[in-house]
């Protein structure tokens, strides 16, 4: 238990100061990877209480994918590093209303989740939920998830499908001029059709493509 | 001082699960060098030690003595940190493959997922490795490698759904014991060779070796690197490789059964097995390297996102279709 309880808070200690080192770092890039140190500890914390798909798909889409998106952008933006300028200069000044507005506006709707979840227990109740102590937390899940939850899941499914097409829709333009190669043509072309002999006079030369 | 046995227990099983593992990929490095060297009608390395066999040692001894240069305009803390995320990541997923019923470091149950979760944490070594160089052509090959290793990684994913659709859990040794009566090669036989063609990609092999080709980028994201850094760049890259053919042999070629089950052949220890199918596998990585010349970046992405990926997807829907028509589906 005092090993649990050590490991507990090795990880959320490296949670939470990673967490502030992201905002806190001046180089952008070591931001992000700050962000995948959180992104870690996180996972590792869900893996402690039990919930080792969750953590393992945490590790995979946000480490695996989103975190390598993030470093991408970032690098290639290549943002100007902002030296011993944070917080109190003239330009970041301007920022910091809407950030404490942004971030109060996320603290009172954490704590209007959580009150409202223990002031009405029985508001969600996991009991109700068929889930058997026997089977492993992958089972469990998607049992749950296939049959009482499934038109949210597909919904929320749908949902990032259709997000997907509108951001390739947005982005996508047409470009004149482009030269594009065919595999099917490439690979369909015969010898007989990309070779000609052609008796060249002197003097006059060959006319090719016209 | 229970503690401290536990911990003394555990770390003497780690070793020796890793120090097998370094020695084999020293060894599987001379074994790559002498089968290359076989297709194209050469020796390869032979002086050192009988058929030279010591090559590797003598390699790393090279290494370990030269001297480690860092770039002034280098990111420091990364470019060193780098090589040694690569490494450790290459061997911290051997902690769960399973040598034989029962002998494995760690049985969880979401074995398949912390390994696929290990290898795309790969990615990091070499962005960070080419970021912080602070130079063009590692920046240039990280991104290529990055690029390369995400897409490829999408079509494993959905690879491993179809062997999971077959075994109903997502334990390694559960994987290989579902495969009893027959391996999963034969009914996912297009997805085995789709499998291995991923891998090749996912550990920048050749045919997909454009992270560091060496005609263009020099050596991408390695070149910057000198002495022990490189070697464990290296060293990484080769542990990753043993551990997709050891992946590949698990999810597809059964794991530590014998090809037979009958008298003589169940008397070998399944280890051995295991140790088999990753050698036929790693040498055919090697006669991949010898005879495939190498990809074009855009024909790459185009076989991994529109040849591989639906392809993968149609597989899926037919496996779960026929399981649950013939009411094959595992149960538990």
């Amino acid at each position: 238990m005092i090993a649990h309880a050590i490991f507990f808070y090795v990880f959320s200690l490296i949670a939470i100061i990673s967490a502030i080192m992201v905002t806190v770092s001046k180089n952008t890039v070591h931001s992000v990877f700050f962000l995948i140190l959180d992104f870690i500890s996180i996972s590792c914390l869900f893996i402690m209480i039990g919930a080792e798909f969750l953590g393992m798909i945490m590790l995979i889409v946000y480490v695996g994918a989103v975190a390598v998106l993030f470093l991408f952008v970032v690098m290639m933006l290549n943002v100007a590093q902002q030296k011993n300028q944070w917080l109190l200069s003239k330009e970041s000044s301007g920022h910091i209303p809407i950030g404490l507005i942004i971030s109060a506006l996320i603290f009172f709707e954490l704590i209007i989740v959580i009150g409202g979840w223990k002031y009405k227990p029985d508001l969600f109740n996991s009991n109700n939920l068929d889930i058997s102590s026997e089977l492993s937390n992958t089972h469990s899940l998607g049992q749950i998830l296939y049959t009482d939850y499934i038109h949210v899941f597909q919904i929320s499914g749908m949902i990032l499908l259709i997000a997907m097409i509108g951001a390739i829709v947005l982005t996508f333009r047409q470009r004149e001029g482009v030269k594009k190669q065919s595999y099917i043509k490439q690979i369909s072309r015969e010898r007989s059709e990309g070779v000609e002999v052609l008796d060249v006079l002197s003097n006059k030369g060959v006319k090719i493509d016209d | 001082m229970e503690y401290f046995d536990i911990i003394f227990q555990e770390v003497y099983k780690i070793l020796f699960l890793l120090v097998p593992v370094l020695v084999s990929v020293a060894m599987i490095v001379w074994l790559d060098r002498r089968v290359w060297a076989f297709v194209q009608k050469r020796q390869g390395p032979n002086v050192v030690g009988p058929f030279g066999l010591l090559q590797s040692l003598a390699d790393a001894l090279k290494y370990i003595f030269k001297e480690i240069i860092i770039p002034a305009s280098s990111n420091k803390v990364i470019f060193i940190l780098a090589p040694i995320i690569t490494m450790t990541l290459a061997l911290i997923a051997w902690a769960v493959i399973p040598f034989n019923e029962g002998q494995v470091l760690a049985n969880i149950n979401v074995g398949i997922l912390y390994i696929f979760a290990v290898s795309s944490l790969g990615v990091y070594g070499i962005i960070m490795g080419g970021w912080a160089s602070n130079s063009k052509y590692p920046f240039l090959g990280a991104i290529r490698s990055a690029a390369q290793m995400v897409s490829y990684e999408v079509s494993i994913g959905i690879i491993i759904i179809n062997v999971l659709l077959c075994v109903g859990s997502l334990n390694l040794s559960d994987i290989v014991l579902a495969q009893q009566e027959m391996w999963f090669i034969i009914p996912l036989f297009p997805m085995f060779v789709i499998f291995f063609i991923s891998s090749l990609a996912e550990t920048n092999r050749p045919p997909f070796d454009l992270p560091e080709a060496e005609a263009e980028l020099v050596a991408g994201y390695q070149t910057e690197y000198s002495g022990m850094m490189y070697a464990m760049f290296w060293l990484g890259e080769y542990a990753n490789i043993l551990l997709m053919c050891a992946l590949g042999s698990i999810l597809f070629l059964g794991g530590w059964l014998s090809p037979i089950d009958i008298y003589p052949f169940t008397l070998v220890p399944g280890a051995v097995w295991l140790i088999f199918k990753i050698l036929f596998l790693f040498i055919l990585f090697a006669l991949v390297k010898a005879t495939v010349p190498r990809y074009r970046y855009d024909q790459l992405m185009r076989l991994g996102w529109k040849i591989f990926l639906p392809f993968s997807l149609i597989y899926v829907v037919l496996t779960a279709s026929y399981l649950f028509y013939f009411n094959l589906l595992p149960t538990n």
